[in-house]
């Protein structure tokens, strides 16, 4: 595995005091992509939100880019390169999509510049996101609820990705979107990690993540239940399929 | 009444409404995103009356003690958002009514204990004294014409901050989704602090200028405060333009009703129809628009 840029070990993690997640080790390296999967309420969004401080972090540990991060607030996790595209897409609806993407933007110069590989990676602008999806410059100034569903998840792609970000974080990259748009985010997806960014992919499309994935962990009941190289995918795909609940 | 009086009056209520229109604004923005609705409000504006009075006292130059009045709110402000304000934001409605009445209270009190209960009186500037002739019969305070000139460039100021400038989209996104906002690498502790601080050196303005033309006294935020409520929900919770609209709606009707119930009804009914017109506007606004008359819930 490449140097790892997320580190998670023994993650208990839940909400007030109801706990979710029971020990979850976790690691994405430099420029990997990482599906997560499991069933509903297996603790996916938990340990999504957790890393962004949107869930109570109660033991384990936290690092990024080697650096504990485990007591940080959200925001500063967030400026040490994690860009987070949350499940639902929250994109804000009464800014329209310029002001979505410029709102929390972070100019190169904020990014962090802990790793070699990730002050090497061309930095995001207004202009590239929109280079990236034409379908966003054509909406520029549109509402975030005058937009589709896959114009949604652009957006909120493009929003984590001008926060200049070394690791991704997609809850549910595809979820509720037609046939043809899930395919381009799939391969928006694959030219991310083309360009060397690191991904942490929550879906249910096994076929996808096995083309876009290097490797899997799968939840179940807040525990990472299997993990492995994505190759595994194919060979027991019969026990993952009851892991992750796809017919 | 003759044409001349109603001109005057009409100005008048202009005014009023744009110094209700700095105490909605406040109100709509800290509930739009803090979710926080505040009743100590009010002790802002009295705060900004309170610190024009006392820095006259010490400095001449008029604008300087403007300039120290709001700087001395924006830091009264601070300490409050931090040690009060800030945890209530996670907590109920009922909470924070009662907190924040607590702390007008407080307030109320604590001028008392520094500055006396006898009333203060500010002098408005000089270059301000003097009268502008609107008709060639009827002449209006040069100092109301400002205030009212103040307030609307105040309004412009922030429109354009929210409208405009990257700190304004993160206000609005965090009005509708802070910690996703937080989660995309915004200090959003930071945030509500400026939002919190913007909203009270609003009040504060209205204070500062209220100086001169009324008591400065505790409490005397207190009554601006529930026309500002009665504003904020005519207009619509966490709408610029319904806070507007409806505080000059409401600074007329008060400022006219004044004048014309007392008038047709006599004085006891009449006065009490006057106090009373602003909240039967307000109910009529509600049976037929529940979210007030820019409100963005469809309800």
């Amino acid at each position: 595995m490449p140097r790892p840029l997320l580190q998670v070990t023994g993650l208990e993690a839940g909400y007030g005091s109801a706990q979710v997640l029971f020990g979850i080790d976790l690691a994405v390296g430099e420029g990997e992509v990482v599906a997560l999967m499991g069933r509903n309420g297996m603790g996916k969004t938990t340990l999504v939100r957790s890393l962004v401080g949107l869930a109570n972090r109660m033991a384990g540990r936290i690092e990024f880019a080697g650096v504990d991060v485990t007591r940080f607030p959200g925001y500063r996790v967030a400026r040490a390169g994690l860009g987070l595209v949350p499940e639902g897409r929250h994109v804000f609806r009464s800014l329209d999509v310029e002001e979505n993407l410029v709102a929390t933007a972070r100019s190169a110069a904020q990014a962090p510049t802990g790793s070699a590989e990730g002050s090497a990676r061309e930095p995001w602008t207004l202009s590239r996101v929109y280079e990236f999806f034409p379908r966003l410059a054509e909406r520029r100034h549109h509402r975030g609820n005058q937009l589709s569903g896959g114009e949604q998840q652009m957006l909120a792609i493009g929003r984590a990705l001008l926060t200049q970000p070394s690791l991704l974080v997609l809850d549910e990259a595809t979820e509720g979107l037609a046939p043809l748009i899930r395919e381009d985010i799939w391969q928006t997806l694959g030219r991310l990690k083309a360009g060397g960014l690191a991904v942490l992919v929550v879906d249910r499309d096994l076929r996808a993540l096995s083309r876009l994935a290097d490797r899997y962990v799968i939840l179940d009941k807040g525990q990472v239940a299997r993990s492995g190289p994505v190759s595994d995918l194919s060979e027991q795909a019969s026990t993952i399929e009851r892991h992750i609940g796809v017919a | 009444m003759t044409g001349g009086l109603v001109l005057e009056q009409a100005f008048n209520g202009l005014q009023f409404g744009m110094i209700l229109f700095l105490m909605a604004v406040g109100v709509t923005l800290a509930f739009g995103v803090m979710n926080l609705i505040n009743l100590a409000h009010g002790s802002m504006l009295m705060l900004g009356a309170y610190f024009i009075a006392a820095a006259a006292t010490k400095i001449t130059a008029y604008p300087l003690a403007f300039v120290a009045a709001l700087m001395l709110t924006a830091v009264a402000s601070v300490l409050l958002e931090v040690l009060v304000m800030r945890p209530l934001y996670r907590m109920g409605h009922l909470d924070q009514v009662l907190a924040t009445f607590g702390v007008s209270i407080a307030v109320n009190e604590a001028v008392i204990m520094i500055w006396g209960r006898e009333a203060m009186f500010v002098a408005p500037p000089e270059w301000l004294d003097g009268t502008v002739a609107l008709t060639d019969t009827i002449s209006y305070p040069l100092y109301r014409l400002a205030i009212t000139g103040v307030a609307a460039l105040a309004g412009l100021a922030l429109w354009l901050l929210l409208a405009r400038t990257r700190l304004g989209m993160r206000i609005r996104a965090g009005a509708e989704n802070g910690d996703i906002v937080g989660a995309l690498g915004v200090n959003v502790r930071l945030l509500f602090i400026g939002v919190f601080v913007i909203s009270s050196l609003l009040a504060a303005l209205g204070g500062v200028m209220l100086g001169p033309l009324i008591a400065v006294q505790s409490g005397m935020g207190d009554p601006l405060l529930i026309l500002a409520l009665a504003v904020v929900v005519i207009g619509g919770v966490g709408s610029l333009k319904g806070a507007l609209v409806a505080s000059l709606a409401v600074g007329l009707l008060d400022t006219f009703g004044r004048m014309i119930w007392p008038h047709l009804m006599g004085n006891i009914i009449g006065n009490i129809v006057a106090n009373a017109s602003v909240y039967i506007l307000m109910a009529l606004v509600i049976a037929v628009r529940p979210s007030g008359l820019f409100g963005n819930h469809a309800a």
